[in-house]
């Protein structure tokens, strides 16, 4: 078992949700990166999860969008993020995600950047544009490693798929709670609650929801359906906006019980 | 790096490499076309359309004049400048309206460089009735307004992208946003052999009928096949579709021609093959402009419909194969091919179609007088009026 289902899997030992901030590497400037990671660990982040700023970034919404074109016109590169996480490797102890889209990835070079990914001690990777059908690029590369590559189910997969995708899940499954990009949501299809029940029934990793989550009710809300939730665009703007309370919040929410029965 | 071959590869180029919300729906679209591809139903309705609305086949057109004029091999014209809106355009917007009708799905969203592939889907919704969204790039937009208030009249919603570079890439990932959220009803008909499988292969297969009806015009006109086929490069539709019925035959040399814009070396350019390296964009892995970290780079061209920055999977690897010789012309270069069509010939060709004049020009000239050139003429002038007059201060000399 990968670090990062441990973890997840200690803190719903423990009756709490696992909780997933989401936050655009270098927005704010790289500088400030290990600071803003401390602080989420300190507010209880199970994992974090960092994203690497893309020229061409299709499943993100506006406000990642736009923390991304921030980065961006501040020279961010997944060269840069790596740089920095490797100066202060073992400073944050709760695992790290990378986020990022396929081709910068490919520019560096698949085999270093796995490497240096281990030599950083990352614990795992979500790459929106590898689907299972091509997640064989890396997939092979990482067996052997710590480093869990973490797929995601939308609303869309077929029963077919996320068998399949389960089968080969690692670390955990990120359910994609609505169509579309992220960003935040007023509400969730009346058919989310089943599909999150589904995709548990079929999945032996931990669930999480994400995507469009971004109040301590939708926390809750959803947290009750799976075994925790990764927050997005609601961080990346509270960070932009340094307006640390909103995130104390929503971390809270997580490290309270949840009624598991209470919206399934 | 090792890519596993698969279905939806050429070569090591291609694939689908999209969020998984999309995969259901890909999968559904090879199924869909697949079903369809052998139904002869279908067939015979698109042909139908292709014939009484699109006005095919349209003409090969032997240029008389142009050849007299270089002195060299004789040149033909494919004139998919003939067909209603004006480009090659509508063969595919109108074969995937269809297609989608079949799924069930009555809204369409589209992306548009030029406006040609926006005009030709505002189209073809229009003739079926169906809802139509366009993205296009806010730069785009103003090159190109006389496409918008088309797209408009049509029954189009056109919505400005100003992300990014404001031009075709960013509407590309605009219109895949939007159908991510909309895949339940909506159908994406993208606009050029490039994509996700089974895209390139559906793009192509809906440009054929450009290469079918090019080889019998060429045998009944000349008893023979061309020497050569000349076709300019964006995503590739125009050039795949007039191609693919000429892979098998060795002794015709094909010549796909990207837009050089300031020059290469300028780096203001849309050529993905001549200075592109392997990379993924829009779902598929093709050779893609791109800078060392991995981070596309805006194109560059003095033509809206050239301005992207890769190259479809099926030309990669028939780039890599060697069966497809690629070259580029500049903008400069195009606006000579642009003004030498009009005066001898009485054709104003698109922007993007007079980058394949000016290379097929050059190459005339060093051929023999008994060889034969095709060049696809992919779309008409009118659009680019405004541009060509701001690019030649006004002046024609
Ligand atoms: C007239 C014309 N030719 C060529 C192109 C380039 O596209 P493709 O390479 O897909 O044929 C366009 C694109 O808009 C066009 O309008």
């Amino acid at each position: 078992m990968k670090t990062v289902e441990k973890r997840i899997r200690e803190c719903v030992a423990k009756g709490n949700k696992a909780f997933i901030p989401y936050m655009m590497a270098g927005d704010g400037g790289l500088d400030s990166l290990k600071d803003k990671l401390l602080f989420l660990e300190e507010c209880g982040a199970t994992a974090i999860e960092i994203g690497i700023p893309f020229s061409d970034p299709v499943a993100d919404g506006e406000v990642i969008q736009r923390a991304g074109e921030r980065a961006l016109a501040d020279g961010v590169t997944l060269r840069k993020v790596l740089d920095e996480l490797v100066r202060f490797k073992g400073e944050v102890s709760v695992p790290l995600i990378i986020m990022t889209y396929l081709n910068p990835i490919l520019a560096y070079g698949i085999n270093s950047f796995i490497e240096r990914c281990e030599k950083i001690g990352i614990g795992g990777l979500i790459i929106p544009d590898l689907p299972l059908e091509e997640d064989g690029l890396l997939r092979n590369g990482l067996e052997g490693t710590d480093i869990a590559l973490i797929p995601l189910v939308s609303l869309t997969s077929s029963l077919e798929r996320i068998v399949n995708i389960a089968k080969q899940a690692e670390g955990f499954i990120y359910a994609v709670t609505v169509n579309g990009i992220t960003g935040v949501r007023n509400e969730f299809e009346d058919k989310l609650s089943a599909h999150l029940k589904r995709v548990k029934e079929e999945s032996s990793v931990p669930v999480l929801a994400g995507f469009g989550i971004s109040t301590s009710q939708q926390v809750e809300q959803l947290g009750a359906q799976a075994d925790g939730v990764i927050v997005g665009s609601a961080i990346v703007d509270a960070l932009h906006r340094d307006d640390l309370e909103v995130i104390r919040g929503l971390m809270r929410t997580c490290t309270m019980e949840i009624n598991n029965s209470a919206t399934s | 790096m090792a890519i596993e071959l698969k279905k939806g590869r050429y070569g090591k180029f291609g694939g689908q490499y999209v969020p998984e919300t999309l995969m259901t729906a890909l999968i559904e679209l090879e199924e869909a076309y697949g079903t369809a591809k052998s139904d002869p139903a279908f067939h015979k309705e698109l042909d139908y359309y292709l014939r009484d609305f699109v006005g095919r086949e349209n003409p090969l057109y032997f240029a008389e004049r142009l050849t007299a004029k270089i002195g060299g091999a004789k040149i033909f014209l494919k004139r998919e400048d003939l067909n209603h809106t004006g480009a090659h355009k509508i063969n595919n917007s109108l074969g995937q309206a269809l297609l989608a009708i079949r799924m069930g799905k009555r809204k369409i969203v589209a992306e548009t460089g030029a406006g040609q592939h926006g005009v030709a889907t505002a189209t073809a919704c229009a003739l079926f009735g169906l809802d139509c969204v366009v993205f296009m790039g806010k730069e785009d937009i103003r090159r190109q307004e006389l496409n918008v208030f088309r797209m408009e009249l049509l029954g189009a919603k056109v919505v400005s992208v100003d992300k990014g570079s404001g031009t075709l890439k960013d509407a590309v990932n605009e219109a895949l946003r939007y159908w991510v959220a909309n895949v339940e009803d909506t159908h994406y008909i993208l606009g050029s052999a490039l994509g996700p499988h089974p895209f390139p292969e559906i793009v192509r297969d809906f440009q054929r009928v450009i290469g079918v009806e090019t080889r019998r015009q060429i045998v009944e006109k000349e008893g023979r096949l061309p020497d050569a086929v000349v076709a300019c490069i964006g995503g590739g539709s125009n050039a795949i579709g007039m191609f693919h019925p000429f892979i098998e035959d060795e002794g015709v040399a094909l010549f796909g021609v990207e837009a050089a814009g300031s020059g290469i070396s300028t780096g203001l350019h849309a050529a993905a093959i001549a200075d592109g390296r392997e990379g993924v964009l829009h779902g598929a892995y093709m050779y893609v402009l791109q800078d060392e970290d991995g981070f596309i780079k805006e194109a560059h061209s003095i033509s809206a419909g050239l301005d992207y920055p890769a190259v479809g999977p099926e030309h990669c690897h028939l780039h890599e194969i060697g069966r497809v010789k690629y070259s580029s012309v500049t903008d400069a270069e195009a606006l000579e091919g642009l003004k030498l069509l009009s005066k001898t010939e009485g054709i104003i060709p698109a922007l993007e179609s007079a980058h394949a004049i000016h290379f097929a020009a050059e190459l005339a000239k060093e051929m023999d007088k008994d060889e034969i050139i095709v060049v696809c003429l992919s779309g008409r002038g009118d659009k680019d009026m405004q541009t060509v007059r701001e690019a030649i201060g006004g002046v024609v000399e």
